[in-house]
């Protein structure tokens, strides 16, 4: 047995040598922002429920609490009782046009489009949505260049409501034969310039046409998301220039350019065969808009865009948004593709226009609708204008269609359309560096309070009326 | 020396838990006069801090004015690492009581000079008046905290290489892999917990029995270093059936009885949480030696 002698200075280990353990960037004494503990919770974090545990929230993000004490050697400023409700990160929504009478792709002048902006933001944190895309439908480039720069990415905030992740821009290179609502003459047939087409319709690097206004590379930011329809020309190729971007692109032909300019590509609104759908994804497209709809139908020996569910080990099967009110895809459709494929699935809205209001009749562009509790028709018809279902609706409807558990469910708006996105360490989730966006849901998973950036919402005083009835 | 046996593992938790509540409230701590809790790591007290923690929960107990020295930490693990000792009590009591951050102490097994760190762990012992109850396990080599066999029993806060075989033992921890275990740790010396104004050992398992057996039935030997007890004037041992498989009959035996005659003849609410008689066949208060 031998007995260590006594020991000066000796380090047992190759780290730096420094006074006992200190933290880098310890807050000087006094000046310490507030640290709020919410207690009395279950957790949805590393993809399991957890009881008797605690979210400890500074300065809006979510903090380590063991960290936290033996460094700060204090107590938390404000304890929350959340009584035992279920505490999820907020909801991501990756797909939805509009709200609450706003339009996302109407111009308007500067100071309405913020003001109507504002109050989607806001109204979106009543269905637990904290972060989104506002997305736009296929339109000329001129309306484009007057609405992207709204869409920048901005953090959200309790006052001025969700997080914007950056614009979907749903078309103008889809396929005209799968047009859905949008019009005709602002498809784009092809891309026979590739990458450099996306960057005149969208305006990204100030290569527009003279008659247009000069776009800095800054406004390359305001894209996250592009649908576009592989099999048009030029498509396939540029796909891997947008995802490098940064904007995930749901095309074939221009996948690769879009990849590199790290735009996330989605598949939609096309008639590609399996081939070209398949191709689209080696090439980087990473997301399927709205599976079943706008898409062929599933045919058994060309399957499709609706067969990347089933493609082969070797190629990463994509993220597939699902519009789950029940109306635009069968529940049994939503389960065999969830069957086929869990890890892939993305809950979406879709919604256009008329969510969020109260039933009634509204005037909304040049549409008069009749919304209804979950849906809205062309006034005195039979026809759907849109979907008007809300993110947690979609929740709820999903677990009854799949039978899937209720972590698989949030997953489904919250951890997958992070990963999508690439923002899975500060969205989505509820760890340590994460932003804290919280929902707190009821046994039933209706929304109950939230909480933007470590502030509470104040669900109550959100005011989303002052919609032009008729 | 009082030695406890109860039926189980969760009785011995609950009874010890339960004691240390007591000995809190009957102590009645405030800001001027704190009580001061000695604590160990592992999987003998994990039911002792789970009943603590529930004591807490529904407000039977408070740590607002409760100070605590924990027994030792591993030298040159991080302080964040899952297995590190500062991990061990975080998740296990301070996360969940109201116990102030600054009421904290654990050795830091990163800090540049061990020694000095292990003198100024005793300073500050000192400092708040020594220790009121320590809480105890004990290895199946007989040792408490890290002072294993061949610890003197006057030993104070020091490093202390650890044993082969406790490097081993800890490798299911480290990925099993006994590279990665920590060989040498910062303790409290066998005297540093004696000094304790009371001392509470909690053996359970079959594992235990023999060391249990060294301890209490055979002399003070630095080769089991928890036998030092059999010379504090206010040791506890609470331990299960099993734990006693080793002891002589007539041990077990004596130490049932005592309790036979506290609950049967005397009342068990006649008897004090030392041992004392609070009241005696109507006759004057007295306390009996131990």
């Amino acid at each position: 047995m031998q007995y260590p002698v006594s020991l000066q200075t000796f380090n047992y280990f190759s780290s730096p040598s420094s006074p006992s353990s200190p933290e880098p960037n310890t807050p000087v004494p006094g000046n310490e922002p507030k640290v709020t503990k919410i207690t009395n919770c279950k957790i949805l974090k590393d993809r399991k429920i957890v009881e008797k545990d605690s979210i400890w929230i500074q300065n809006g993000k979510i903090i380590d609490p063991h960290k936290f004490f033996w460094h700060q050697k204090r107590l938390p400023d404000e304890v929350l009782d959340a009584q035992g409700l279920l505490v999820v990160p907020g909801f991501i929504e990756t797909q939805i046009n509009g709200a609450f009478g706003v339009d996302f792709s109407v111009p308007l002048d500067h100071d309405a489009y913020e003001k109507a902006l504002l109050k989607v933001n806001r109204g979106l944190l009543k269905f637990g949505t904290t972060s989104y895309c506002p997305t736009i439908v296929s339109s000329s480039a001129a309306v484009y260049h007057k609405v992207l720069p709204h869409l920048k990415p901005r953090l959200g905030s309790a006052a001025t409501g969700a997080t914007i992740l950056g614009a979907h821009v749903e078309g103008p290179f889809i396929s005209e034969a799968r047009i859905g609502a949008h019009e005709l003459k602002v498809l784009q047939a092809s891309a026979p310039n590739g990458y450099k087409d996306f960057k005149d319709v969208y305006g990204f690097e100030g290569e527009t046409p003279e008659a247009q206004k000069k776009l800095s590379e800054q406004d390359l930011q305001c894209v996250k998301i592009i649908t576009c329809a592989p099999e048009l020309d030029g498509v396939m190729e540029s796909i891997p220039d947008l995802v490098k971007a940064g904007i995930t692109v749901s095309v074939e032909t221009m996948i690769p350019d879009l990849v590199k300019a790290g735009i996330i590509v989605s598949v939609g609104h096309s008639m590609a065969n399996i081939f070209q759908a398949e191709q689209s994804v080696e090439n980087g497209a990473t997301f399927i808009t709205h599976l079943f709809n706008a898409m062929p139908q599933f045919h058994h020996r060309d399957p499709g865009v609706i067969g990347l569910l089933g493609s082969r080990l070797d190629l990463p099967r994509p993220y597939y948004g699902l519009i789950c009110d029940g109306i635009h895809v069968h529940p049994n459709s939503v389960k065999i593709a969830y069957d086929s494929h869990p890890e892939g699935v993305i809950l979406v809205t879709d919604a256009m226009s008329a969510m969020g209001l109260a039933p009634g009749n509204y005037r909304l562009g040049n549409m008069n609708v009749t919304k209804e509790e979950d849906r809205v028709y062309i006034e005195k018809t039979d026809t759907l204008a849109g979907s008007v279902i809300t993110l947690d609706a979609c929740i709820r409807n999903f677990i009854k269609f799949t039978h899937c558990s209720v972590i698989e469910a949030l997953e489904a708006v919250t951890l997958h359309p992070a990963v999508l996105l690439g923002i899975q360490e500060t969205k989505g989730v509820i760890k340590p560096g994460a932003d804290a966006d919280l929902v707190f849901l009821s046994e039933d998973l209706y929304v109950k309070r939230v909480f933007v950036a470590g502030e509470e919402v104040n669900l109550n005083a959100i005011d989303v009326e002052a919609v032009e009835k008729f | 020396m009082r030695l406890v046996i109860r039926k189980d593992f969760e009785a011995v938790s609950y009874h010890v838990a339960k004691y240390v509540k007591e000995r809190i409230k009957e102590f009645n701590p405030t800001a001027a006069k704190p009580f001061v809790l000695g604590l160990p790591t592992g999987s003998s007290p994990i039911g002792v801090y789970r009943n603590l923690v529930k004591f807490h929960q529904a407000g039977e107990l408070s740590f607002q004015h409760v100070i605590t020295f924990n027994m030792d930490e591993y030298v040159g693990l991080p302080r964040d690492h899952p297995e590190s000792y500062h991990s061990f009590m975080w998740s296990n009591v301070f996360k969940h009581v109201d116990i102030l951050p600054e009421n904290v102490h654990i050795l830091d097994g990163n800090a540049t000079d061990l020694d000095l760190e292990c003198q100024r762990y005793e300073e500050k012992i000192a400092a708040v008046g020594g220790i009121e109850l320590f809480l105890g396990g004990i290895g199946p080599d007989g040792h408490i905290a890290f002072n294993e066999p061949g610890s003197s029993l006057n030993s104070r806060t020091r490093v202390k290489t650890l044993a082969y075989d406790t490097i081993v033992a800890n490798a299911r921890f480290f990925d099993n892999d006994i590279t990665k275990v920590p060989n040498l740790a910062l303790t409290v010396g066998v005297a540093t917990v004696m000094d304790a104004r009371e001392v509470c050992i909690i053996i359970t398992g079959a594992h235990k029995a023999l060391a249990l057996a060294k301890c209490i039935e055979e002399g003070v030997n630095h080769m089991w270093t928890v036998s030092a007890i059999q010379l504090h004037p206010r040791g506890m041992i609470v331990c299960d059936e099993d734990a006693t498989l080793e002891l002589h009959v007539k041990t077990v035996n004596y130490f049932k009885s005592i309790e036979k005659v506290h609950e049967q003849l005397i009342g068990s609410d006649n008897v004090g949480l030392q041992g004392g008689v609070r009241s005696w066949r109507g006759g004057a208060e007295s306390t009996y030696h131990q």
